[in-house]
């Protein structure tokens, strides 16, 4: 693996992942990863299909215990407490907290957008009706919606455009103030406007909440990320600051991949 | 640079037609040096209009590459190697456009001195001299690009300094001659006109050559007199 200053890093940390292995049943899809989550950046995980990208981005939110046979191998610490997120003694759920994610195709709930939003919140115990209400026009402020939906609150969540839908599932993420946002392809059903609304946001959001990003597309990985790792076949390949990935990669299977060539 | 072939056969088609034009671009250059050179030895005047109207085709080239440039940004939006080959590409074009400014200046040079005279015969071997060594650059420098071969760039980097020495003597020669007999003052000038052209002929091919180094490794070392070394 080649890096980049990730030794000395220009930013505090807020998470790392260390020699990170992880299986399903018999089959090792992740191979001792180690890398950096720089504290409010966006970091962007590119790579083929099947390289293992949307695997170590889940394993951020401990998605793969839901599954029988999934097996973690190594650690994820997580700043500034230094908690590992995949120890058996730390809750998932509470990591759910921490870690939001937004999916591949907007996946609102069959409720109205407000109840959408107030989920998270619902779950963790509030019911003030007051701290509710401010909490979800924050949620809505923030991931750029609230002047589109302010005055249809009890609308079906359906009801909306894609590209709201999925700003939707961006502020349903963070109505409960995660530290880290986990994107999992999130423009890949989005035409190009609201794709390029997406990508406002992200780099608005990342003033308050550290990012980590998995896109197909080169170009919006180019865009939006200031630090972008390149996976193959469940391993890290390479790590860098986003212009030096893209104007100068130091690993050759890098550079084809990025720039579209066959290996 | 990789020399792996990309997925989309059309991009690497794309790119290979741009390198060829620059390449044609540089031969059709160099042509217009060399002839140029050859015209102030011999005094051969009838050669300057044809070098006059050769150089509207170099300018005509520049052009279609640098849109040929905008389009592939346009329709590939290359990255990493790709993206410096255009950029470095679009660089190139500008040096190679006035090293063909350069040509016409020298062969309107001549025709100034052999319509008033001939060329003195003592400034024959030195402009000789210079003219072999900055052409040389000219064409190791394309042959660097060619070959994407960065050691041959810096060669020709290095190279540029016996340029400009070969020039400087010239241009004592010129001003101790020009002292000595005022008279030759209006030719003598054209003369270190003439020296200059080819003196920046030489800069230019430093130029080409350095955009191969950005273009091979991604160093830009314009300016950077330590990374020849």
């Amino acid at each position: 693996m080649q890096t980049q200053d990730i030794t000395q890093p220009q930013h505090p940390l807020k998470a790392e992942a260390r020699n990170l292995s992880f299986y399903y049943g018999a089959v090792k899809a992740l191979k001792g990863i180690n890398m950096p989550i720089h504290d409010k950046k966006v970091t962007a995980l590119i790579g083929p299909s099947g390289c293992g990208k949307s695997t170590y981005l889940r394993s951020f939110n401990r998605m793969h215990d839901l599954y029988p046979g999934n097996r973690y191998e190594g650690e994820i610490r997580f700043f500034p407490d230094n908690t590992n997120l995949l120890s058996a003694d730390v809750d998932p759920i509470e990591v759910r907290m921490r870690v939001g994610m937004v999916f591949q195709k907007p996946n609102p709930f069959p409720k109205s957008i407000f109840e959408n939003v107030a989920y998270g919140l619902r779950v963790r115990g509030l019911s003030n009706k007051r701290l509710l209400d401010e909490k979800v026009e924050q949620a809505l402020r923030s991931a750029a919606l609230w002047d589109e939906v302010k005055d249809r609150l009890q609308a079906l969540a359906p009801t909306l455009s894609g590209g709201q839908q999925q700003r939707l599932c961006i502020a349903r993420a963070l109505a409960t103030d995660p530290e880290l946002l986990l994107f999992d392809e999130p423009t890949s059903a989005l035409d190009p406007i609201a794709t390029g609304a997406i990508e406002e946001l992200v780099h608005e959001l990342k003033k308050r909440v550290t990012i980590l990003i998995v896109t197909h597309n080169m170009q919006q990985a180019a865009r939006v990320s200031d630090y972008t790792a390149y996976m193959y076949l469940g391993e890290m390949i390479e790590f860098g600051n986003t212009d030096e990935i893209f104007m100068k990669p130091n690993d050759r299977r890098t550079e084809d991949y990025i720039t579209g060539r066959m290996g | 640079m990789p020399d792996s072939v990309h997925v989309s056969t059309q991009f690497d088609e794309d790119l290979a037609r741009l390198r060829t034009h620059v390449l044609h671009m540089g031969g059709l250059v160099e042509t217009q040096i060399a002839a140029s050179i050859e015209a102030c030895i011999s005094g051969e005047v009838d050669r300057v209009r044809a070098i006059v109207d050769t150089d509207r085709k170099i300018n005509d080239l520049e052009k279609a590459i640098d849109d040929d440039c905008a389009h592939i940004i346009a329709r590939r939006q290359p990255i990493a190697s790709d993206l410096r080959l255009i950029l470095g590409i679009s660089k190139i074009v500008t040096d190679l456009e006035r090293s063909g400014d350069e040509a016409k200046k020298i062969a309107k040079g001549v025709r100034r001195i052999h319509e008033a005279g001939t060329l003195p015969k003592q400034y024959g071997i030195g402009i000789r001299h210079l003219a072999e060594a900055a052409l040389s650059m000219v064409h190791q420098a394309l042959d660097a690009f060619a070959r994407m071969d960065g050691a041959l760039a810096l060669n020709v980097i290095r190279a540029d300094v016996e340029v400009d020495v070969e020039f400087k003597s010239i241009i004592r020669q010129l001003i101790t001659h020009m002292m000595e007999d005022p008279r030759t003052i209006t030719t003598s000038i054209d003369i270190m006109a003439i020296a200059r052209a080819i003196e920046r002929i030489g800069d230019h091919a430093k130029n080409i050559s350095e955009q191969v180094v950005y273009v091979v490794d991604g160093r830009d070392i314009r300016y950077d007199k330590g990374a020849i070394k």
